[in-house]
């Protein structure tokens, strides 16, 4: 069995032409994780530039409408960027310029992760690609023009079904054609070896900061911590710290779409199975003959046939459980935050929010549940316009 | 072919990778299966025997083919339009082996494979005389996977050398069975004017570690770096040219590929 395994889930599927660069960056980053100087660099850009620590805010109004346990909301929205997209940036891009890399290439799928790619670029004078289906171009206009604005190409992804897994294809194909400079920068805890562990480190700020704000604010741990999973990376982050923690449930919230019957979703860990893809063994949303199932979400940013592979292995251990959200769902919670809290949340957290809605009122009171709010809503208000048949023109 | 009929008999009667290079620098052709249609497919790979293949590469069509180029993605997504699955390719190699033992190959993504199931796939193989697969996600160190089992059925898991390889090259090539196949360039498949890839040197320390023939496949297109390429190495493997003659020939492709199989053979004769 090969390198970089959660139980049986994880590895490097990957061609033979990109594996010396992933064994070159395991290297780098065992280094550079223990060096000083890249850890203090790393703190202060994390405090000065995006802004951390986040809130670990008591929504009081919910609570009481809820009438269960407390709900907390840490706030990734509130990072430079608008999610949590940023921490891995910061990192995985001062650690490619640190390995001697002059330029930086990513998938995107809404456009979130290639904005905080592109950010770190211009920041750290980097050049920048980022590939994005053609279709998810068309829907996040604005978010191309905005990666422009920093400063980085963006190329429209043609191939296959021109969403988020055809740019995860085409980024990989770019990196096997161009390794000496270029540092693909994945932007969540999917891949081959050693991604899901860098990315994970990378965002475990989350849970690291969480966990001591709540001990702070209740004196004791919270119930449940509650997050959004695509990929999975704001989820992993959130409950990374928690993992050693038993009484503390872990609950993942999938894109159930239309519904997980309807065929419409990307429920991987309700309806995938287990495979090999994007160069990691995990559960994926595939036909009968192991044929990549196209997935269906309003959150383009869960719209991802596949899950990390330690999400994969926490499912499977029993450590945390991951639930159904529909697009129906999703909305109401998008819109209540926003009625009740004064917070437009994006549709992505928005899955965790409603899955809270359901899980506090069953709560006693003087229990607590954090649910992490992985990105800001801006970008998501023409679509839910849309989807409550509003027309509107921005 | 024997007279002899049934599958436990395929595995004995067919050539096998090794039988490829047995006469000379081989000419290693690939070809989407069911690309525009499975039927096609079978005309297209006896008319590429006819024209000189040594042995021929089947691609098992993926949905999403990472290390392949524009040409070959597309010829994955017209066959899996055409409704290829990979039990009508088993089957469609079992009609061809009643009509030649010529040495066949696999070429595809591990998903299809792992789904099907290690046992079942490579005890399909063997029923009808495949006898390697070259998996381009599959690299030396997630071998484990299916190497074993694959060998239990007399199928060679082929090993792919790439040009940032390095220092790698020689576990590889020390573990490996059947022949190496040397990935010329950096990227995908598809057609190339230049390569500029050191490939007397990486096969210099292919020989050096072991006696397996070794091929070079990526972005070979024309007569001219077949032979120069020949010159080099054991066989040429070419993909994207002839998925191309069948994208803009569709149905009518056979005497296209026919004549282009020729040619390059062709240059590949008489090299030594």
């Amino acid at each position: 069995m090969g390198r970089g395994r959660f139980g049986q889930f994880g590895g490097q599927y990957v061609p033979e032409t990109l594996m010396n660069e992933l064994l070159r960056l395991e290297e780098a980053y065992e280094y550079y994780k223990k060096d000083p100087d890249f850890c203090a660099e790393l703190d202060s850009l994390m405090k000065n530039y995006a802004g951390r620590p986040s809130r670990l805010y008591y929504a009081e109004k919910m609570t009481q409408e809820l009438g269960g346990a407390k709900v907390y909301l840490k706030r990734e929205d509130l990072n430079h960027t608008g999610a949590h997209k940023i921490n891995n940036c910061l990192g995985q891009v001062l650690l490619a310029k640190k390995m001697g890399k002059t330029r930086v290439i990513a998938e995107t799928g809404a456009g979130q992760h290639g904005v905080a790619t592109a950010t770190v670029a211009a920041l750290l004078g980097m050049e920048c690609e980022i590939f994005m289906g053609a279709v998810d171009c068309e829907r996040q206009a604005l978010n191309v023009y905005r990666m422009e604005l920093l400063g980085a190409k963006v190329h429209p992804v043609q191939s296959g079904t021109k969403v988020l897994k055809d740019a995860v294809n085409e980024t990989m194909r770019e990196w096997a054609g161009r390794v000496d400079d270029t540092h693909y920068v994945l932007g969540s805890v999917m891949g081959p070896h050693p991604f899901p562990t860098i990315v994970r480190d990378f965002q475990a700020v989350i849970s690291q900061e969480a966990r001591q704000q709540i001990l702070e604010a209740e004196g004791r741990l919270p119930a449940a911590v509650v997050a959004c999973v695509g990929g999975g990376s704001n989820a992993i982050g959130a409950f990374y710290h928690f993992i050693p923690d038993e009484g503390v449930k872990l609950i993942g919230c999938e894109a159930a779409g239309r519904g997980i019957e309807t065929g419409q979703h990307a429920a991987t860990i309700a309806k995938g199975s287990l495979g090999v893809f994007h160069g990691m063994k995990s559960y994926f949303c595939q036909n009968e003959y192991g044929q990549i199932d196209e997935v269906y979400s309003i959150s383009a940013g869960l719209d991802y046939p596949g899950i990390g592979p330690e999400h994969a292995w926490l499912h499977e251990t029993g450590r945390a459980q991951y639930v159904p959200v529909t697009d129906e769902e999703a909305v109401e919670a998008f819109e209540y935050l926003a009625r009740t809290e004064g917070i437009i949340c994006a549709i992505e957290s928005a899955h965790a929010v409603a899955h809270v809605l359901r899980l506090a009122p069953q709560l006693p009171k003087e229990e607590s549940v954090i649910v992490c709010l992985s990105g800001r809503g801006d970008k998501d208000v023409a679509a839910i316009a849309r989807y409550r048949g509003v027309d509107i023109h921005d | 072919m024997t007279e002899r009929k049934g599958e436990d008999t395929a595995m004995k009667s067919v050539r096998t990778v090794r039988d490829a290079f047995a006469g000379g620098k081989a000419f290693i052709p690939f070809i989407t299966a069911g690309d525009p249609c499975i039927e096609k497919t079978e005309e297209f790979i006896l008319a590429m025997e006819a024209a000189g293949a040594d042995m021929i590469e089947i691609g098992i069509p993926f949905s999403d083919p990472i290390a392949e180029g524009v040409v070959i993605q597309e010829a994955d997504l017209r066959a899996l339009r055409s409704g290829t699955t990979t039990d009508a390719i088993f089957e469609m190699v079992g009609r061809l082996r009643e009509k030649t033992d010529m040495p066949l190959v696999f070429m595809g993504y591990l998903n299809p494979v792992f789904h099907y199931g290690y046992e079942r796939f490579f005890r399909r193989c063997e029923e009808v005389g495949i006898s390697g697969i070259i998996l381009p996600d599959l690299p030396f160190e997630e071998k484990g996977e299916c190497a074993e089992i694959a060998a239990a059925h007399g199928v060679d898991v082929i090993s792919m050398i790439a040009p940032t390889s390095q220092e790698r090259i020689r576990s590889i090539a020390q573990e490996a069975c059947g022949f190496l196949y040397v990935v010329s360039s950096m990227g995908v498949t598809g057609m190339r004017s230049e390569i500029r890839t050191d490939l007397a040197g990486i096969l210099d320390a292919i020989r050096e570690a072991t006696d397996l023939p070794a091929a070079v496949g990526f972005g070979i297109n024309t007569p001219e770096q077949a032979a120069r390429i020949g010159a080099l190495a054991d066989g040429v493997i070419v993909g994207s040219a002839i998925v191309k003659i069948v994208a803009e020939h569709g149905e009518d492709a056979a005497p296209y590929i026919t004549n282009y199989v020729s040619g390059m053979k062709k240059a590949l004769r008489g090299i030594k």
